[in-house]
């Protein structure tokens, strides 16, 4: 059986990323924690070599997996990441001086792609008021409460990660592996998405996308999704019940 | 005898209420789902994009596109909802969610909070906890009274960098329970862990605070 093909297919992650990749672009990457991580994307991103990177990701993946990856190679110069607590190799570039990083609140993390994607300047929100992230900022009291300034954000490239997508880009995400994949879409000028399915228009329920295709400039089928989980936690079934 | 982990999320979990959307930190936090008295409805919500977090999956039905904010492994439930890190955000800062708890490295009197880094050493970030504490109604904080080497963790001022300014409703620790009736009012001791005496707590602590056992 072929793949589906369309304007916006690319065969693969390095052909998705071809002229788009330089070195020093902003580059959003999707996910949280290890869920719903555009693994196939930041692979062939760092095979392709680019240097000088600014990435915005709520975390820096593990050592092993995810933009770990890109870091262990000293291609990332800057995150925007609200916790990066899993990444020792991380937190070693860091306190050393030799990686950039500027923390944001998530949930400001969040609404900065969703303010760039929306074509909004920036917000004043509560978060952060009175602490080191309102430092530097412009800052206005309403009504008793503090709020800061914080601007949306615009990157060179998105790379995100759903579980259906079509040829005309309309995706569609599952469960918590959805998270800043829809935010960070909007809020690039170019957005690469790749896909677990890739199907014909008219496979997913116009009713139930939750990108529009509008915002996904290519699309690849995603392959040999490794999912990794970071903390398996389960329960004992109850005495009776077992699988 | 001081209360341990399990006992302080037991205490916790008395402050949820019928009817609460109620967002658990990472750590003591999360325990107080095990908590939740019988035939109370309380939705937990993850700030990772979802309403109604299930219990852990029994082994063998993991799934890694279904986990907490502290990346565990969790299950869905028949009235869960998911949505995106913006919507999640948008429900925690509008004030949408009843109640959070939440760790913490320091406390202090005026109801500061201090619990994302330790400057030069610890660099792990806020995650949403800044955005946790600047808009969920009420705020409970869960902590070891006093730090390893048994320096006071309930203080004056935070010597730490700040997670929230004057955000603290109700610090629950190992040996103590401060309340306070709002975000103008001090903390008032209102209850002492099992076995623990006024005397202990006062030597344990060095920002002020009423006493109301």
């Amino acid at each position: 059986m072929s793949l589906p093909t369309g304007r916006k297919v690319y065969p693969d992650a390095r052909a998705a990323l071809k002229g788009i990749a330089r070195d020093g672009i902003m580059v959003m990457s999707g996910g949280f924690g290890l869920s719903g991580l555009p693994e196939n994307l930041i692979e062939a991103l760092r095979d392709s070599g680019v240097k000088g990177l600014t990435c915005v990701s709520n975390n820096a993946g593990v050592d092993e997996f995810g933009l770990g990856m890109l870091l262990k190679t000293r291609q990332i110069r800057k995150m925007i990441s609200s916790y990066v607590g899993e990444n020792k190799e991380f937190e070693r570039q860091y306190l050393a001086g030799e990686l950039e990083l500027e923390f944001n609140p998530q949930g400001t993390l969040a609404e900065r792609c969703r303010a760039g994607g929306a074509g909004i300047l920036g917000f004043f929100t509560r978060t952060g008021a009175g602490t080191l992230v309102a430092e530097g900022k412009e800052q206005r009291v309403v009504n008793g409460e503090t709020y800061v300034f914080e601007t949306g954000l615009v990157a060179d490239l998105a790379l995100v990660k759903a579980w259906r997508g079509d040829t005309e880009g309309n995706l569609v995400y599952r469960k918590t592996a959805r998270n800043f994949n829809p935010n960070m879409a909007t809020a690039a000028r170019v957005t690469i998405a790749e896909v677990e399915e890739l199907v014909e228009p008219g496979v997913l329920d116009p009713d139930n996308i939750h990108t529009p295709g509008i915002y996904v400039q290519r699309i690849i089928q995603g392959r040999d999704y490794i999912k990794k989980i970071e903390n398996r936690t389960v329960r004992k079934r109850p005495a009776g019940q077992e699988a | 005898m001081a209360w341990s982990r399990e006992q302080m999320s037991a205490r916790a979990a008395r402050e949820l209420r019928d009817g609460f959307y109620v967002n658990l930190g990472i750590g003591i936090p999360t325990l107080v789902a095990n908590y939740i008295p019988e035939g109370m409805s309380v939705v937990l919500q993850s700030e990772n994009g979802m309403l109604g977090m299930g219990p852990f999956p029994y082994e063998g039905q993991e799934d890694a596109d279904l986990i907490n904010a502290g990346k565990q492994t969790i299950t869905e439930l028949p009235m869960s909802s998911y949505f995106s890190s913006a919507d999640s955000f948008a429900m925690i800062r509008g004030g949408h969610i009843d109640l959070s708890v939440l760790g913490a490295m320091e406390v202090d009197e005026k109801g500061d909070l201090a619990n994302w880094m330790v400057p030069g050493k610890v660099v792990k970030g806020m995650g949403g906890a800044m955005d946790l504490v600047a808009g969920v109604k009420r705020v409970v904080v869960v902590m070891e009274h006093t730090s390893k080497d048994g320096s006071a963790k309930f203080r004056p001022s935070c010597s730490l960098p700040l997670t929230g300014a004057n955000v603290v409703d109700l610090l629950i620790t190992d040996l103590a329970v401060f309340s306070r009736s709002d975000r103008h009012a001090p903390f008032r001791l209102i209850e002492l862990a099992t076995g623990v005496t006024l005397e202990e707590v006062k030597a344990k602590t060095t920002a002020s605070f009423q006493i109301a056992l």
